[in-house]
């Protein structure tokens, strides 16, 4: 029965996991480009939430609308002033260019609301259901729901509306989907704007589950490379096996090895896969 | 390089060899760390620079040298020997790694680096029988005065400086440098007209990991205590790899240009900015990625400072 229980919390993780991951694999798989800025965007969207419902009491749930708006904007402009520039060149040029943004966006997040951490605590919880003997608290079950929502509403915009065929038709191939008129730059910066999105929008929905800081940016930031590797990069799906499976290795391997090695254990899990299976589990071969 | 480069070098070399003489002790401790942020980003431009290899390994190089040094001399061994140690010991990493992780290219390889160091830095945390965990470790005091360690300090980072340098200028034009050249410009086709990648590749990552090594080895003497979490800092190495870029990516005498530009960046600007530190070291990194990527050394009508290796 305990192995359940902990069935349950792990996949409760592993949905907010998927969110933060799909939009990360997103600009990774279609630009080339690791996002290094999104651990950061995730504490950002985590303290739009804070704010919002410490100054006017808006529910968490609700505020991942307008967090996911606002981050996604500053990524739009983000992408299209700074980031399209380097579009292609190799990776240590994009990975340092996204790495010094980093830098900056988390120093002064740090400055503007200090290094303490923070949690929303809702004055009307949902409580917890148990069932079987397994107990399910209400609020992160409802997390987590909103967070597979946000990747299916992802899914189908990629799928049928003109900016999400865009995008994919970019990816394929970027001067033929030049030719055939489309704006290169808008996309990419599109592309950014819905992974910053997502990063937003997962952070709002953490900000009432865990306690975070401007500095817990790299630990999401780290999870969401593991998953990504995990899952294989570039498709949501994979993101979604990802992010559920690291849920269940951190639930499990903190059961047996004690939660301090949680983490630990998925780094070297994620060694071992780049080593003997670098494309991931569900990742297609030739994306680089 | 030209006469001229080597009169400038020799003059440089003197001129820092009688300097402990006149300078006071935070002069010289500024000088220390130069030396030291120039092995860095010498040592990252073995794989980085020649190779073209996004190694975000140095952090793990110099904390496994500072935790071996600092080890070996609590059991009793000479702090010399054990800086050699140092290095045998983070090149032996960088072999083995180099195995595993070189046959990885672009984003994975870069992260798999980087995670190397965080995995590092998190089991020196956790087995605290070893490594002291969190805590850290504290070297065996020394009788010097603060006055003789810091100028005994500034000539064993000079004298690694220095042989840094020799071995990057030797290696950059032997076989291999030559070979490490090709694999940056098409891995396949170096392959395919019979160069050993697999080989030059271990070996360049394993030479970088000998210098940052023994770099973090000097380190643990210097500040007398080490822990995980100073020693596989990440931004060590971000450090290493934005003086690189400030100097020059793949070129001679880049690294040390940028060493000294960083420094004085570091030292004399932005210590007046001390809640926006980060954000500032940010800022140099966008600006030269954007505008100056090819560092300093590419400035001007003509290479003042020799050629340009990776042409």
């Amino acid at each position: 029965m305990i192995y359940l229980q902990y069935l349950v919390n792990g996949l409760m993780l592993g949905g907010l996991y998927a969110c933060i991951a799909a939009g990360f694999s997103l600009v990774w798989g279609v630009m080339n480009i690791i996002n290094m800025m999104h651990g950061a965007f995730i504490i950002l969207g985590a303290y739009i939430a804070f704010f919002s419902h410490s100054l006017f009491g808006i529910h968490p749930f609700f505020s991942m609308i307008s967090a996911g708006l606002i981050v996604g904007a500053f990524g739009y402009f983000i992408q299209k002033g700074l980031i399209n520039r380097v579009v292609g060149k190799p990776v240590l040029v994009t990975l340092t260019l996204t790495f010094g943004l980093d830098m900056i966006l988390n120093n002064a997040m740090l400055a503007a609301f200090t290094a303490d951490y923070r949690k929303v605590v809702l004055s009307e919880s949902l409580g917890v259901a148990e069932w079987g003997g397994v107990f399910i608290p209400l609020d992160r079950a409802a997390a987590m729901l909103l967070a597979l929502l946000l990747i299916l509403a992802v899914y189908l915009v990629l799928r049928n509306s003109r900016i999400g065929r865009g995008i994919l038709a970019v990816r394929c191939d970027r001067e033929a989907a030049a030719l055939m008129g489309v704006e290169v730059n808008h996309t990419y910066a599109m592309t950014f704007a819905i992974g910053a999105l997502m990063a937003a929008g997962s952070g709002a929905l953490m900000s009432a589950v865990f306690p975070f800081s401007p500095i817990t940016g790299y630990l999401f930031l780290g999870k969401a490379f593991i998953i990504c590797v995990l899952g294989g990069v570039g498709s949501i799906a994979g993101a979604v096996a990802g992010g559920i499976l690291l849920g269940l290795i951190e639930s499990f391997g903190g059961m047996l090895l004690g939660p301090e090695h949680a983490l630990t254990l998925a780094f070297t899990l994620l060694l071992l896969l780049l080593i003997f299976r670098p494309r991931g589990l569900m990742g297609v071969r030739g994306f680089e | 390089m030209k006469t001229r480069h080597i009169i400038l070098t020799l003059i440089a070399v003197i001129i820092l060899a009688v300097i402990p003489q006149h300078a006071d002790n935070y002069m010289l401790r500024i000088a220390t760390t130069m030396f030291m942020y120039a092995i860095l980003a010498m040592s990252w431009n073995f794989i980085g620079g020649f190779a073209g290899y996004p190694s975000f390994g140095t952090a793990a190089f110099f904390g496994i040298g500072a935790y071996a040094a600092t080890l070996t001399q609590l059991n009793g061994m000479s702090p010399i020997l054990s800086w050699i140690f140092a290095g045998l010991v983070a090149g032996a990493l960088g072999l083995l790694l180099g195995l595993a992780l070189l046959r990885l290219r672009g984003h994975a390889f870069a992260i798999a680096t980087l995670i190397v160091a965080e995995v590092l830095r998190e089991i020196a945390n956790s087995w605290t029988d070893f490594t002291g965990g969190g805590m850290g470790l504290n070297l065996p005091f020394s009788s010097m005065t603060p006055e003789q360690a810091a100028a005994y300090f500034y000539y064993v980072m000079y004298v690694v400086c220095a042989f840094t340098f020799l071995c990057m200028l030797f290696t950059a034009r032997s076989k291999l440098g030559f070979g490490l050249r090709c694999i940056k410009q098409n891995e396949d086709a170096a392959n395919m007209v019979g160069i050993n990648t697999t080989l030059y590749k271990t070996l360049g990552f394993a030479l970088s990991g000998v210098f940052a090594g023994v770099a973090g080895g000097v380190y643990a003497s210097l500040t007398g205590y080490i822990e995980p979490a100073d020693v596989f800092d990440i931004m060590i190495t971000i450090k290493a790899i934005v003086m690189a870029l400030l100097g020059g990516v793949g070129t001679i005498f880049g690294p040390i240009i940028g060493a000294v530009a960083f420094l004085v960046i570091d030292e004399f600007v932005w210590q007046n900015f001390l809640e926006f530190h980060t954000g500032a070291l940010g800022i140099i990194v966008v600006l030269l990625v954007l505008f100056l990527p090819l560092g300093l050394v590419s400035m001007g009508r003509y290479s003042i400072f020799g050629r340009r290796t990776n042409k």
